[in-house]
């Protein structure tokens, strides 16, 4: 179990990381997902040891492992770039951590060779890092963490610079990989989508602050902050300026929609995903509106139409090819259910 | 129209550079005939290649002592400078590329600036420093006052070769469970290897060439070739072809060295910054 107590990183007067308390447990699946410069990095390396807390401590297994030396921790990391001793062949790249703990040259082998094995790199072992392709290259990194058979084990966006298919491929194959290994894995990704589909717990990190630490789908679903909801949307959330008097809520683009009773009259802000809206009515509780396509990009089987409601641009997502011409008219349904409501200060209030 | 001036150009474009290269070697090849003439022939007139062909001159070096050790002296000092500028530089980089601590911008622009000072204004201090040390005329006084410009240009260029290596692999190799010293020499010093033949390179030509500080902090035991080659007028006047002979062979060196880093030596001009 790898614990952080009001952990806090500043460097030269910059609040890299504010403080923060996370405890993940053995064995777990643990994403961190948040924009470039939210801090990810900074969190994984002060996990990991090689930057110091400003303030804070870290604790492994009920032991205060604050300031100990990465050489001293039992942990393995891979970045986003693809880091190998290129001196240094495919083998012996994998074996080095086994080289250093002096295990017995036969279990080095065998452990390399079912590594290899599991990461489709046995042709390669002979040859050295950069005669292979970047995916090669980053599966001979995760080879190396993986053989270490480390308590914990750091991603640092390890599928960011590989090509589409080998993305796809090592994300489902990667949390089985190390699920047998009974490691705690930590995996920043920038990308909410990738966080959906590793499953497990997310942690969303929004300037240096964790904003929401829980099971990967209850942050999906019920986002405690209008920032969660953001971090956590692919294409962005939309929100709108909304006031509520009675039964509902009037929005800035000039529509009503139902309001919980439950509130008090007074500001808020909804939140809406882009594939709550739709061109249909999906069920009883969809509102039509009625928007002015600025434009639509296509991605084969989905489209994004972008368009201006009430002084924010919005999104929906919606399957199929729909090809609107920049200034239709079209007419839309948002599931009115499923919009979320933050106080304008951010704070979910129940959708 | 344009096409036809091109293509006149592609034809004759080579002569540039072959008439270039020829001027540039039109100076040694005539040191090379020299060496292999007569001093009579030499004297006498004008010859474009040797009419007697004479290897008199390189046995004369090769059999007096006071001509051959001049150039193991020579060896000697740039050898011994190459070890030590590159012993104290490849930390002093690593410090420079990884660390940062004060003021270190400022020292590692005031390391280079001890190159711009000619090496005369140094001749005075070093011969009083080192008269009182005792280390006149010996090989480690010459290589240690190389070191006055051959440190600053070594850690200028390894610097540059080091901070391209990312630092994450200092790192990996770290969490793998390297020790400092190990992850230096098995890891980092294989990654440095071109911008290490590079800076040796370097120290060693600007060593090999430099006369003045090796010339006077020496006077017989270490004495470089370029100070023998200064006084060859003897009573007989002057001894042209082994002077020439001399001058061939202290070219060779150099030669020798280039062959061996001529892929890497662009980027060490660059600093390592290509």
């Amino acid at each position: 179990m790898l614990e952080l107590r009001q952990v806090a990183k500043i460097v030269e007067g910059q609040t890299h990381i504010a403080p923060t308390s996370l405890s993940l447990e053995s064995g777990s699946l643990n994403v961190l997902l948040g924009p470039s410069l939210s801090g990810k990095t900074s969190l994984l390396r002060l996990m990991a040891g090689l930057d110091k807390p400003t303030s804070g401590t870290v604790w492994e297994n009920g032991k205060d492992v604050t300031g100990l030396s990465v050489r001293k921790r039992n942990i393995a990391m891979v970045y986003q770039q693809f880091v190998n001793y290129p001196a240094m062949t495919v083998f012996e790249n994998i074996a080095s951590p086994l080289r250093l703990a002096k295990t017995p040259a036969a279990e080095i082998d065998r452990k390399v060779r079912s590594a290899a094995e599991l990461l489709r790199l046995t042709p390669y072992l002979d040859r050295t890092p950069l005669t292979l392709s970047g995916g090669q290259q980053q599966r001979t990194a995760l080879a190396r963490a993986l053989v270490k058979g480390a308590g914990l084990v750091l991603l640092d966006e390890p599928l960011a610079n590989l090509d589409y298919k080998l993305r796809e491929e090592l994300r489902e194959e990667l949390p089985k990989i190390f699920a047998e290994s009974g490691s705690i894995l930590v995996y920043a990704t920038t990308e909410p989508t990738e966080a959906l589909l590793l499953g497990g717990n997310t942690a969303t990190l929004h300037e240096g602050h964790v904003t929401q630490f829980g099971p990967t789908v209850d942050v999906f679903r019920r986002p405690n902050t209008l920032t969660t909801a953001q971090a956590f949307s692919d294409p962005p959330l939309n929100t709108i300026a909304a006031h509520k008097s009675g039964a509902s809520f009037d929005l800035d683009g000039g529509l009503s929609l139902a309001a919980p009773k439950t509130l008090a009259d007074g500001p808020y802000v909804l939140g809406v995903r882009p594939h709550h809206l739709s061109l249909s009515a999906q069920n009883k509780s969809a509102q039509p509106l009625t928007a002015k396509v600025a434009i639509t990009e296509i991605t084969g089987s989905e489209s994004f139409v972008h368009f201006p409601f009430g002084g924010t641009d919005w999104v929906m997502l919606t399957p199929g090819v729909h090809e609107f011409e920049p200034g239709d008219k079209v007419s839309l349904y948002i599931d009115a259910a499923r919009v979320m409501v933050f106080s304008p200060d951010g704070q979910a209030l129940g959708a | 129209m344009r096409t036809k001036v091109k293509e006149r150009w592609a034809r004759v474009g080579w002569l540039i550079p072959a008439f270039y290269i020829l001027f540039l070697m039109v100076p040694i090849y005539w040191l090379l005939a020299m060496s292999l003439k007569t001093n009579a022939e030499i004297t006498s007139g004008f010859t474009l290649w040797p009419k007697a062909l004479t290897f008199a001159n390189y046995h004369v070096i090769f059999s007096d002592p006071s001509w051959y050790s001049g150039y193991i002296n020579s060896i000697t000092y740039v050898v011994m400078n190459t070890v030590i500028s590159l012993a104290v530089a490849l930390p002093a980089a690593y410090a420079f590329s990884r660390y940062r601590f004060l003021g270190d911008k400022h020292l590692f622009f005031w390391l280079f600036t001890n190159r711009m000072a000619p090496p005369a204004i140094f001749a005075l201090p070093f011969f009083q420093l080192y008269s009182a040390f005792h280390l006149i005329d010996t090989h480690i006084a010459v290589a240690l006052a190389h070191c006055l410009f051959n440190v600053p240009l070594a850690v200028w260029i390894l610097e540059g070769f080091m901070s391209g290596v990312p630092r994450e692999i200092d790192e990996t190799a770290y969490i793998d469970g390297y020790s400092f010293p190990r992850f230096f020499f098995k890891i980092f010093t294989p990654l440095i290897a071109s911008g290490i033949g590079v800076t040796a390179f370097f120290c060693f030509m600007f060593s090999w060439v430099e006369l003045l500080l090796a010339s006077t902090l020496t006077t017989v035991n270490a004495k470089p070739i370029a100070a023998v080659m200064t006084r060859t007028v003897s009573a007989a006047g002057m001894d042209w072809g082994v002077l020439a002979a001399a001058g061939m062979l202290t070219i060779i060196p150099g030669a020798v060295v280039i062959w061996f880093v001529r892929n890497y030596i662009a980027k060490g001009f660059a600093l390592g910054r290509v």
